[in-house]
């Protein structure tokens, strides 16, 4: 089921294209399941398949496709750290090598209380900022010395502890 | 397990996040650009309509569509521009294509089949990947509007209605800055239905990537925009003829779109003389790397090398120059020496071997191993090859397999020349261009910095084809 908040928010981006090319919307939609769902399932790629209607592996074809749909559940806070070249000139890798010591897992690792999910990442296109981490998708961290990431990771920690 | 979630992210840790997010300042606006048309004035703030219109914003638009108060021309009583007079005009620019091409803005405006009697499209190209660049998300994010303007005046001179910016999917926040700007320009009756009362309709919608380098490719981010998995289209047939739902399209950079308004107010002639003879305008440098101060620089096309690195702060920590990758990731690297003889525009770094590309400059010091640098970037192509074609998709997990053994010591005598090999194996052998892009880099790196990789690769290094079982046996 899919519900009807989330319907609106599909019409909204199937408006965009001819009433007959509905398809395109795929990537819109596979994007909000991810907002609302945490990640991209099966049973998600099958409701967005029949609401546009797309076979289902050419929605799955979709999410294994591009690199930021997750195709299973993650930490609270995906931390995705950039070590392309021009990050890797500012210290991007040390910035992933810093997150790997501060949470104690691997990049591609999730904290064992759920919270964080680590990923190195291509260019990101903030290259000026470097170091840089997208935070969940949406948030660009910038300049992100050890410090920062220190506060950041702190940060976001003592927002759960005072929530539970 | 949870789970990951913008919207469930509390607004206590959005306010933990927010904190750690560009402003700008150091990387845009900084002062220092020279004679700025696109990021001129711009402070962060004031990127709304209201403050693009006091700086001139859609003006351009109000002066081809003759909604400006100007009197009808005299000789033809018409008012405003035609469609060829506007096309005409980024003619005479010289504006040439900033996503990385460099062709002639002009002249792909007139491939549109003028008397197509069905839907066509135009599509701005957002999704900025290319290891170095970034730009067009600075001009989106603070001076959206101005995309905005310059899709409209394509639109108006190439007879399309509907359009579509994709914009790369790692930069959500300006992706969705993008969709309020267009609400605005939506609003205020510049796009939609019968503009300013002109009769002329131009729909304008956002779309976004997730994650694929490949969609930057025009026919990769055209089978994206139909929902498909972004793998690029054989050419010909070429956009103008068949691309977005097999219909006439097409598909310029953002900053190509942002440079419009600008020659439409001033004057494709204005626009080249601010630059060099067939390098028409202002470009946006993205200096990257071992600069003190890394950001976006738009200066004149044909300013000096040394002059763009100046303005950055010059190399790091007082270190030497030793390289330079001047147009983003996909671009030949180049030696300090030649760079630093270099002015700034398509046609003397294509003399000097390499590209302009993107704009996209990255500054290596003297500290830095060239075959570390060349790992990434195989990495990063390896990672991104969309899979379609062989040489490609095999080619490039080979280059890294091959540059990461040398970089770990364990390089052979032949490797070199298997690397050029492979290199040549893949250029000019695949669909698109992702294939030349992972190949340039590695020929340029063999040919300029050879010793660097022959330093590591051991003389010794035993050339026996005996198994580690037999060799185990020889030496006991």
């Amino acid at each position: 089921m899919i519900p009807e908040q989330t319907k609106a928010r599909f019409d909204r981006e199937i408006a965009k294209y001819p009433a007959d090319q509905k398809q395109s919307a795929v990537m819109a939609c596979l994007t909000i399941m991810q907002q609302e769902r945490g990640f991209v399932s099966a049973e998600s790629e099958k409701l967005v398949a029949e609401y546009l209607g797309m076979a289902p592996i050419a929605v799955h074809e979709v999410t294994t496709f591009y690199n930021m749909y997750n195709q299973q559940p993650l930490g609270k806070y995906k931390l995705n750290v950039c070590t392309n070249l021009p990050c890797q000139l500012r210290d991007g890798v040390g910035a992933l090598k810093h997150l790997e010591q501060k949470l104690g897992i691997a990049m591609g690792e999730t904290t064992a209380d759920g919270l964080f999910t680590l990923q190195q990442s291509e260019c990101l296109g903030a290259c000026a900022d470097s170091p840089v981490m997208l935070v969940n998708d949406l948030t660009m961290c910038s300049s992100m010395s050890n410090e920062k990431l220190d506060q950041l990771i702190d940060g976001l920690k003592s927002v759960e502890a005072n929530q539970s | 397990m949870t789970v990951a979630s913008q919207l469930n992210s509390s607004a206590a840790a959005q306010s933990v996040l927010s904190q750690f997010v560009a402003t700008g300042a150091e990387t845009c606006f900084h002062g220092r650009h020279i004679s700025p048309q696109i990021l001129v004035g711009l402070d962060g703030k004031n990127w709304r309509l209201k403050d693009y219109e006091t700086r001139g914003g859609y003006q351009a638009l109000r002066k081809i569509l003759g909604q400006d108060g100007a009197p009808s021309n005299s000789d033809t009583g018409v008012v405003g521009m035609t469609p060829d007079q506007v096309t005409a005009e980024v003619k005479a620019s010289g504006l040439r294509g900033r996503g990385g091409a460099g062709f002639p803005t002009g002249l792909k405006w007139s491939f549109m089949p003028r008397q197509f009697p069905g839907q066509k499209y135009l599509v701005c190209n957002s999704d900025e990947g290319e290891p170095g660049t970034c730009k067009d998300r600075d001009i989106m994010q603070y001076n959206p509007h101005s995309v905005i303007e310059g899709m409209a005046i394509a639109a108006y001179a190439m007879g399309t209605s509907v359009g579509y910016n994709y914009i790369h999917g790692e930069i959500f926040a300006t992706y969705q800055r993008f969709e309020e700007a267009l609400e605005e320009a939506r609003a205020a009756g510049l796009i939609g239905n019968n503009i300013l009362g002109s009769g002329f309709n131009f729909e304008l919608y956002a779309a976004h990537g997730f994650g694929a380098y490949i969609c930057g490719e025009e026919t990769g981010l055209l089978e994206s925009l139909e929902g498909k998995k972004g793998q690029p289209r054989f050419k010909p047939p070429f956009p103008a003829s068949f691309g977005l739902y097999g219909k006439p399209t097409t598909i310029n950079n953002t900053e190509t779109f942002a440079a419009v308004p600008w020659i439409i107010r001033n004057g494709g002639a204005a626009y080249l003389e601010c630059g060099k003879p067939n390098n028409g305008g202002t470009k946006i440098y993205s200096v990257s790397g071992d600069v003190e101060l890394p950001g976006n620089y738009e200066v004149p096309m044909g300013t000096p090398f040394s002059k763009l690195l100046e303005l950055a702060g010059g190399v790091r920590k007082g270190r030497t120059l030793k390289a330079v990758i001047p147009g983003g990731s996909s671009s030949p690297v180049l030696p300090g020496s030649i760079m630093m003889e270099c002015t700034m525009d398509y046609d003397s770094i294509a003399k000097a071997g390499s590209m302009l590309g993107s704009g996209a400059v990255i500054v290596m010091d003297d500290s830095r191993c060239m075959v570390e640098s060349l790992k990434r970037l195989a990495y990063f192509y390896m990672h991104e090859s969309c899979g379609q074609c062989t040489p490609c998709r095999e080619g490039t997990g080979w280059m890294w397999r091959v540059v990461d053994r040398i970089h770990n010591g364990q390089g052979r005598q032949s490797d070199l020349e298997l690397l050029n090999s492979v290199a040549d194996n893949i250029q000019g052998r695949t669909i698109c261009a992702l294939g030349d892009a992972a190949a340039m880099p590695v020929r340029a790196m063999i040919k300029h910095f050879r010793h660097e990789f022959e330093a590591m690769i051991k003389p010794q290094t035993p050339q026996s084809s005996a198994s580690p079982l037999a060799q185990t046996a020889m030496q006991a």
